[in-house]
């Protein structure tokens, strides 16, 4: 494999490899997501009716939160070890190289929440045609959640302590997804049609995808200089 | 062309910009004529920056950050020049020890191997001797020696003194 796409492979690959090789933080934004849903019936109240009534929020929230969480790290360590730089510097557009990082995010990050979201809205008792648009808002929502937080890293990754300003930045910008995911959510518990949430999830998902890259190659040539 | 001058005043910066990394305040970079930033993609398939910092993941071995680094340049490469390339550096046997587990002078052995196993016409070296050791100064000035003399260039700093065959331009920064 040559070219743009050998390198688009060899990116996503290492991004792959490292987070297996450091399987401590790997499960740290899960874990996150584990215990923020499980604490809801202890720390709220175990009654089933406001379990089901609250779980899309919770869940959601959740999610949002822990993907906040693991975004940190999306290129701190490569600025710190100058792979960055080498990133900058090569000869591919920089734009699909974010993307290959991004990707691999969302697949430790993202994707596992994919499938333990089920299980906990089980433990929310949330009705089963909840569960299915649950799912279906987190796949379409979760890559938008890393799409949208890797913007907000490339300009802080310069920052000394950008955690702050990164949530600040990237906040605001979360909140559409978490408005139509979780009302789609409870429309399809309530037994409602759910298909306009969901086009409209893919739709910024699609603009996401497409303008994104741009945004976070910009940024971070201007955070590097 | 070597760049000379005290602490602070403006080697790496000066570096920096000449490799596309950051913006002048002031004029343009050309590379063959043209504005740099114009023409990214052709400029940077043809220099190679070795900086501060190396590039060199510490939990990959020196295989696999190469690995990494050689697609990224955009050259098409066979699995025995990498091996070859950390030959010529005296990695020979150490390919496959993830980097956190090697010197310093190691690490900058892999990215001098990095250097090798993609052929560039410039190279931007940022205090390419420290750290390394007597050998591998001697190793850093002879395949500087012939990058020089296969019509390469190089662009670097250094506070040691440099002997090399040949030219060697002296700037001095004040």
């Amino acid at each position: 494999m040559s070219g743009l796409t050998g390198a688009f492979h060899a990116l996503l690959k290492r991004d792959l490899v490292l987070a297996f090789r450091h399987r401590g933080e790997l499960a740290n934004p899960l874990l996150f997501f584990l215990m923020i849903v499980t604490l809801y019936p202890l720390g709220v109240s175990p009654e089933v009716e406001l379990l089901r009534r609250i779980a899309p929020g919770v869940i959601w929230i959740a999610a949002l939160l822990a993907a906040l969480f693991s975004l940190e790290n999306l290129f701190r360590t490569d600025f710190e070890d100058g792979a960055l730089e080498q990133m900058l510097l090569s000869a591919h557009p920089l734009a699909v190289l974010v993307l290959a990082k991004v990707l691999a995010h969302w697949l430790v990050s993202g994707l596992p929440m994919l499938f333990l979201a089920p299980l906990l809205a089980l433990l929310l008792a949330m009705p089963e045609r909840a569960i299915v648009a649950l799912v279906l808002t987190l796949g379409l929502g979760t890559p938008l959640l890393s799409l949208i937080g890797a913007i907000g890293v490339a300009l802080t990754v310069g920052l000394r302590r950008g955690g702050v300003l990164l949530t600040l930045l990237v906040m605001p910008l979360y909140i559409p997804v978490l408005i139509f995911a979780t009302n789609a959510v409870t429309a399809a518990a309530a037994g409602m049609p759910v298909s306009g949430q969901i086009y409209f999830l893919a739709a910024l998902l699609v603009l996401a995808l497409t303008l994104a890259p741009a945004a976070i190659a910009a940024a971070l040539r201007i955070s590097v200089s | 062309m070597q760049i000379q001058g005290a602490n602070g005043s403006g080697k790496t910066s000066l570096l920096r910009i000449l490799c596309g990394l950051s913006y002048p305040s002031d004029g343009e970079v050309h590379w063959r004529g043209r504005d740099i930033q114009t023409q990214r993609a052709h400029y940077f398939s043809e220099m190679a920056y070795l900086g501060h910092c190396l590039g060199i993941k510490s939990e990959l071995s020196a295989l696999e950050n190469l690995r990494v680094n050689l697609a990224l340049a955009d050259v098409g490469f066979e699995e025995v020049e990498i091996e070859n390339a950390l030959a010529r550096v005296g990695l020979a046997g150490r390919e496959e020890i993830p980097a956190r587990a090697l010197s310093a002078g190691q690490k900058q052995r892999i990215a001098w191997a990095r250097l090798l196993a993609c052929p560039t016409t410039l190279w931007i070296l940022d205090e390419p001797f420290t750290a390394l050791d007597v050998s591998g100064v001697a190793l850093v000035r002879s395949l500087l020696e012939q990058h020089l003399e296969r019509g390469g260039m190089a662009v670097l700093t250094s506070h040691q003194p440099i002997e090399l065959r040949g030219d060697l331009v002296r700037v001095t920064l004040s």
